[in-house]
Parts: structure tokens; C-alpha cells; sequence
């Protein structure tokens, strides 16, 4: 990217593109991670699942020719790893957050051991609408080039902020995780609640994987994820489990993994590993600042085992 | 339901009615050796379907791990070397795990010991070799022992959940060791693979007398011994072992929590850092990229599978190690993807973890359920 003939104004607007860009993963994990957190689990293996979905997308969309299917069978794997996940949890002494972090290193090493073969081929990339096509200048153009998935996603977190408050199935999915007991007392299964709100989860997880393979940076490699899985769930916390908080935030540590790209574009190369490590930096900074050994957070699911 | 052998148990076991009591002692300890192993092996044969599947032999599967892990003398040796990183990264989880933290950024500790080792390394360049090795063995835990301690630290005073905080604190640790040996640590002569200066030869950690393997394997066993002691004999060890039970009750008790799980994480930080001077003095020479080799995650695999016992540690270590060092042999003969090892080590991870819900299931383990013989 040359932004020398904007000058400076190339970083707020590279900013904003990235945002853009790198948020749109961020957005559906930490969507299906605020699902299942809700019902009062906690699925650290979706870092797993978004790297399995990204291999998963690439190699159908590769063999198909056409991203769509790819899409598709990303969301299905999620939605197997995210039903497995919810199943092996019922089991009494099984922890949620050692599950996850074994499901991590699984997922990684199932989509490094099949994608093998997917390194070199070039994949369909999903479509983008160019939102920037009444400007001349190109660096408003790839900021504004806006991909679907984007849309979905900001319209899928407003949708679930009206349905976790207006719906039956959002009470039940809040009730489920609040409170175990109370749930089964009006007659629901915790268990089977919460085995359909990870599913959920790892679909949605399986699409954002899809998007990082599919779209930016758009190919498979093993290094496709360094992190967002696991970032997508600090944020959630950060979010207050709110879905439109959800998509704010990952707004926010989207300009914030653009940093990097952005201030290299006009020159800066002092001190890029640290401006890589923004995201990082800006998720603990967060974490440590909303965190407080007195106070129980506000919003947090009750039976959740991250704040109990 | 005693926990220890007491005198009662054992004239219990002397005594006339002995081979009842004797049963029942063996019956309450063997639940924690059968489960776990019979996990491993389950977690083999469904590695085992997974590899048919995808249209290989797991017998010829085995038998190359085997032959690369344990076959010969050589690769013997080459197991134990990559073992000895692994038993001190895996106390980096085991030892908050006692104090019931979930600890994953092990990672971040070995990279960051590494560096601050190789960077003393070379300052103190000219110095007699035992106060630098010294010296570097200090920096490496220093490193990683803050790195983890604020881990630990956070943990406590602001209730970061430490099992993201320490993922985060990994990466941003790889962050900085990027930073630092693209930058002011860089040895202007590594041009294709940025490192640091390398170690002068007498500043580097050798092999132990007659074998192929470096002095890192003594240093993780001891490490671990020593775990053990300070966990289960010591009253620093009692007093984690109730906060990790029960954090209210070990505070209704008086015990200082705070001091004691950033006690705990620092030194668990420690022992990552010293596996990454390691690393360093004994193996690659300087500090580069290839410090972040995944030793910490699956120190984490290993831990859990030890159910975080440091003794437990050492054979799951090596065993881990020779999985490991299988893992191009499979490559070259099978065919098969390099991550064919990390696929195995999930399914193991998976399925220990599952194992936990079968304690206190079995009848044959608790002589409590046994029908009592009129």
C-alpha cells in the first residue's frame, strides 16, 4: 500500500479499513463465544475451531471453486467441534476451560494435519462490496471495500441483542446460564440448552474462520490465527456479554491489530513487532481495568466458572 | 478415608485379618494409576481408528514411533533431550494448577528466560564460565519468573482470569523477543535467521558424561524432585494445597493467599524461563525464533496428563519427548504430515481430561461400596 501521496492522513484512514478488515473474525467468534458464555459455559477451544474452519473453508473452496460451499462446511465443522464441546462438558468433573484449551491444540493440529495439501493452491476469495467506488483515491477505495461477511455480522449482532432480550429462546439461553437450578425447576434441560448455545457458538466460530482464510488475509497457512479465538473470548468479558458491545469491541481491537500495517505504510518500521503486539497489549490492559477482586462483574452469567 | 499409610494400616495389613485391609489399601491407590493409563491407552486405540481412516497402517504407525522414540540408544538420547525442556515447562502449569490456577502461557516464560539469558550471556562475555552460566540461569528464571508471577499477581489483586491473561502475556512476550532480536540484541552477521550473538564455546551448558544428552535433563529432574518435596512436605506446600481446595478457607485460616500464588506462579515462571536459558546455553547458542518451539503447550498436555504431580512428571515428560522426536521419522517413512504428533496429543488431552469424570465411579476402587463380609 502507497499512502506517501495522502500523506499522514494514510494512517487514520488504513486504520479504519483495517478495522474493517480484521474485526470481521473477531466479530463471530466473540458473538458465538457471548451465546455460549450465556448459557454458562466457556468454550476456549473456538482458537481451534477458527483455525480448523479456515482450512476447512479453504480446501472446499478450493476443490468447489466457489467460496460459498467453503463457508458453509467452515460452519459446519465449527458447529461438530462447538456440539462436541457441549457434550463432553455435561459429564460431572469434566472442566470447561481444560476441555477448551485441549480442543485448542486438537483443533490446530486435525486442520495442520488436513491442510497439508491446501498451502499451495489458490482459493475463490468471498466477494466485497466497494462501498469506496465514488472516490478517486485508492486508498478510500481498499478502505471502504467493505466484504459481506462484515455486514452479516454487524447485522447478526444486532439481532441478538434483540433476541437474548425479546425472545423465548433468549430468556431460556439467559435463564440456562444464570441459574441451573432455576432452570430446571421451570422444566428445562441445562445441559441440552447449553449443548445447542456452544453449537451455535463453534458455528459462528467456523465462519470467522472461513473469513480469515477466505477473504483477509486469504490463504491458509499455519499461522493463519495467532490468537483472535482466544482474544474473541477476553473480549467478550470486556463486552459484558452484550452483542452490540461485541461488535464494538471488536471494532476496536480490529484498528488496533491494524496499527501495525497502517503505520508501516507511511514509513514507521521502528518497533513493528511491538506495534503487532497492540491487540495483545489492549486486551490485558482492558481485562486488567475492568477486572475487580470485590465486585462480581455486571452482566456476568451466573453460572459462568471464569468469574464465579 | 486416610490418606497416608498410618501405623493403624499397617498392623491392619500384618494382623490376622491382613488380606482384607491389604486389598482395600491397594484397591484405594490404584485408582489413580488405572485411570490414567487405561485414558492412554484408549486415547491410542482412537488415534489408532484416526489413522486407518486416513488410509495408513497404525501398526507400522506404532512401531516408527516406537523405533523414533525409544528403538535405539540414539534416539533413547534424543527423547531424553527433548524431554528436558518439557519437564520444566510442564512445571510452569502444574504448579498453579495446586493452588487451582489453569496457567497456559508457559510459552512466554521459556522465550523471555531465553532471551534475558542470552543477553547476560553475552554482556558478561569474558568472565569465568561457571559465574556466566550461573548468571544466565539466574536471568532465565528472573524472566520468566516475572513474567509468570505477574501472572499470578493479576490473578490475585484484580482477578484477571490468569488462564487468558498468561495466553496474552505469551504473545506479547514473542512480541518483544521479535523486537528485541530484530533490534538491539541482533548479531549483525545473522542475516537469513535474526539472533543474537552467539555464546562463546565455554559459556555453553554440555552433555552430561557419556550420553548425548545435556545437562538440562539433570536440571528438570531435579527441578521436579524438588516440586514434589516443596508441595507435599513442606508447610508452603500444605498451605497451597488448602488454597487451591478452598480459597476462603485457607483465608479463615490465616494463610497469606496473595503472597502465596504469586510465590507459586513466579517460580513456575522460573522453571519455563531456566527451560528457555537452556535452550539457549545448551542448544541453539544464541536466542532466536525457534525459542517458541511449543515446548509450553505441551507442557500443558503433560501436566494435565501427571494430574499435576511433579514426581508423575517425569516419565509423561519423556514419553511426551519421544512422541515428539518420532515425529520426523513419521514424516519420512509413513508419509504423513508433520502435525500427525499434535493430532495424537489432542486426542490425549481429550480423553485424560474425560478420564476425570470416572473417579469415585468404580466400586472395585472404593472398599466403602464393598459389601461387607458377614
Amino acid at each position: 500500500m502507497d499512502a506517501t501521496d495522502i500523506g499522514l492522513w494514510g494512517v487514520p484512514l488504513a486504520i479504519l479499513g483495517g478495522a474493517i478488515r480484521v474485526s470481521t473474525p473477531f466479530i463471530f467468534v466473540s458473538l458465538g463465544e457471548a451465546i455460549t458464555e450465556r448459557s454458562g459455559r466457556i468454550n476456549l477451544g473456538l482458537e481451534g475451531t477458527l483455525v480448523f474452519g479456515a482450512m476447512t473453508a479453504y480446501a472446499v473452496a478450493v476443490m468447489t471453486n466457489s467460496p460459498w460451499p467453503g463457508l458453509l462446511a467452515a460452519a459446519a465443522a465449527g458447529l461438530c467441534f462447538g456440539l462436541f464441546h457441549g457434550w463432553i462438558c455435561k459429564f460431572s468433573k469434566v472442566n470447561d476451560i481444560a476441555i477448551g484449551i485441549a480442543l485448542m491444540l486438537f483443533g490446530s493440529g486435525l486442520a495442520f494435519f488436513f491442510g497439508k495439501p491446501f498451502i499451495k493452491p489458490k482459493a475463490p476469495n468471498l466477494p466485497a462490496i466497494p462501498f469506496g467506488a465514488w472516490s478517486d483515491i485508492p486508498q478510500v477505495q481498499a478502505a471502504l471495500d467493505v466484504n459481506v461477511l462484515f455486514l452479516i455480522g454487524a447485522a447478526l449482532s444486532l439481532v441478538l441483542w434483540w433476541a437474548f432480550r425479546n425472545t423465548r429462546a433468549g430468556l431460556i439461553v439467559r435463564v440456562v446460564g444464570d441459574s441451573s437450578d432455576a432452570a430446571r425447576a421451570m422444566g428445562l434441560n441445562p445441559n441440552r440448552v447449553r449443548l445447542l448455545a456452544t453449537g451455535v457458538g463453534g458455528a459462528l466460530a467456523g465462519i470467522g474462520g472461513a473469513y480469515l482464510s477466505l477473504y483477509y488475509p486469504g490463504s491458509w497457512t499455519e499461522r493463519i490465527s495467532s490468537g483472535q479465538g482466544l482474544m474473541a473470548v477476553a473480549l467478550v468479558i470486556f463486552a459484558r456479554w452484550n452483542p452490540l458491545g461485541c461488535f464494538a469491541a471488536a471494532l476496536l481491537f480490529g484498528g488496533a491489530g491494524a496499527l501495525g500495517p497502517a503505520l508501516q505504510s507511511v514509513g514507521v518500521t521502528q518497533g513493528y513487532y511491538l506495534f503487532y503486539a497492540a491487540p495483545y497489549i489492549l486486551t490485558l490492559v482492558i481485562m486488567i481495568a475492568t477486572s475487580s477482586p470485590t465486585r462480581s462483574l455486571a452482566g456476568a452469567p451466573g453460572e459462568l466458572s471464569i468469574t464465579k | 478415608m486416610t490418606d497416608t499409610v498410618s501405623s493403624a494400616d499397617v498392623r491392619a495389613i500384618l494382623g490376622a485379618g491382613g488380606y482384607r485391609a491389604a486389598l482395600e489399601w491397594i484397591a484405594r491407590r490404584a485408582e489413580a494409576f488405572v485411570i490414567p493409563f487405561a485414558a492412554l491407552v484408549v486415547g491410542m486405540v482412537l488415534f489408532s481408528l484416526f489413522i486407518a481412516l486416513v488410509g495408513k497402517s497404525p501398526v507400522q504407525l506404532y512401531e516408527t514411533m516406537w523405533r523414533g522414540g525409544f528403538g535405539s540408544w540414539f534416539s533413547i538420547q534424543n527423547s531424553l533431550s527433548r524431554g528436558a525442556p518439557l519437564l520444566l515447562a510442564a512445571l510452569c502449569v502444574a504448579l498453579p494448577a495446586r493452588l487451582g490456577l489453569v496457567v497456559i502461557g508457559g510459552e512466554g516464560a521459556i522465550v523471555l528466560g531465553g532471551v534475558a539469558a542470552a543477553a547476560i550471556g553475552v554482556a558478561l562475555a569474558g568472565a569465568p564460565s561457571f559465574i556466566v552460566i550461573l548468571a544466565m540461569g539466574v536471568a532465565g528464571m528472573a524472566a520468566g519468573g516475572i513474567w509468570i508471577g505477574a501472572v499470578g499477581a493479576l490473578r490475585h489483586y484484580r482477578a484477571v482470569n490468569e488462564t487468558i491473561s498468561s495466553l496474552l502475556m505469551a504473545y506479547i512476550a514473542i512480541a518483544l523477543m521479535n523486537q528485541l532480536v530484530e533490534g538491539p540484541l541482533r548479531d549483525p552477521a545473522s542475516l537469513n535467521k535474526p539472533s543474537t550473538q552467539p555464546l562463546a564455546d565455554i559459556y555453553r551448558v554440555g552433555n552430561i558424561p557419556g550420553m548425548e544428552v545435556h545437562w538440562g535433563l539433570a536440571v528438570g529432574v531435579v527441578a521436579c524432585v524438588l516440586s514434589w518435596v516443596l508441595i507435599e512436605k513442606t508447610r508452603w506446600g500444605f498451605a497451597a494445597r488448602i488454597a487451591g481446595g478452598n480459597v476462603r478457607a485457607a483465608q479463615v485460616q490465616g494463610l497469606a493467599v496473595g503472597p502465596l500464588i504469586v510465590g507459586f506462579t513466579a517460580l513456575a515462571g522460573g522453571f519455563a524461563g531456566l527451560a528457555g536459558m537452556l535452550e539457549v546455553a545448551a542448544v541453539q547458542g544464541s536466542a532466536n525464533g525457534s525459542l517458541a518451539a511449543g515446548y509450553g503447550y505441551t507442557g500443558i498436555l503433560i501436566a494435565f496428563l501427571a494430574r499435576h504431580n511433579p514426581l508423575a512428571i517425569i516419565p509423561v515428560a519423556i514419553l511426551l519427548g519421544g512422541i515428539d522426536a518420532s515425529g520426523g521419522l513419521i514424516q519420512r517413512r509413513m508419509d504423513l504430515p508433520d502435525a500427525t504428533v499434535l493430532v495424537l496429543q489432542g486426542m490425549l488431552f481429550i480423553v485424560i481430561l474425560f478420564s476425570e469424570t470416572f473417579y469415585g465411579r468404580f466400586k472395585a476402587f472404593n472398599p466403602d461400596l464393598w459389601q461387607r463380609a458377614s
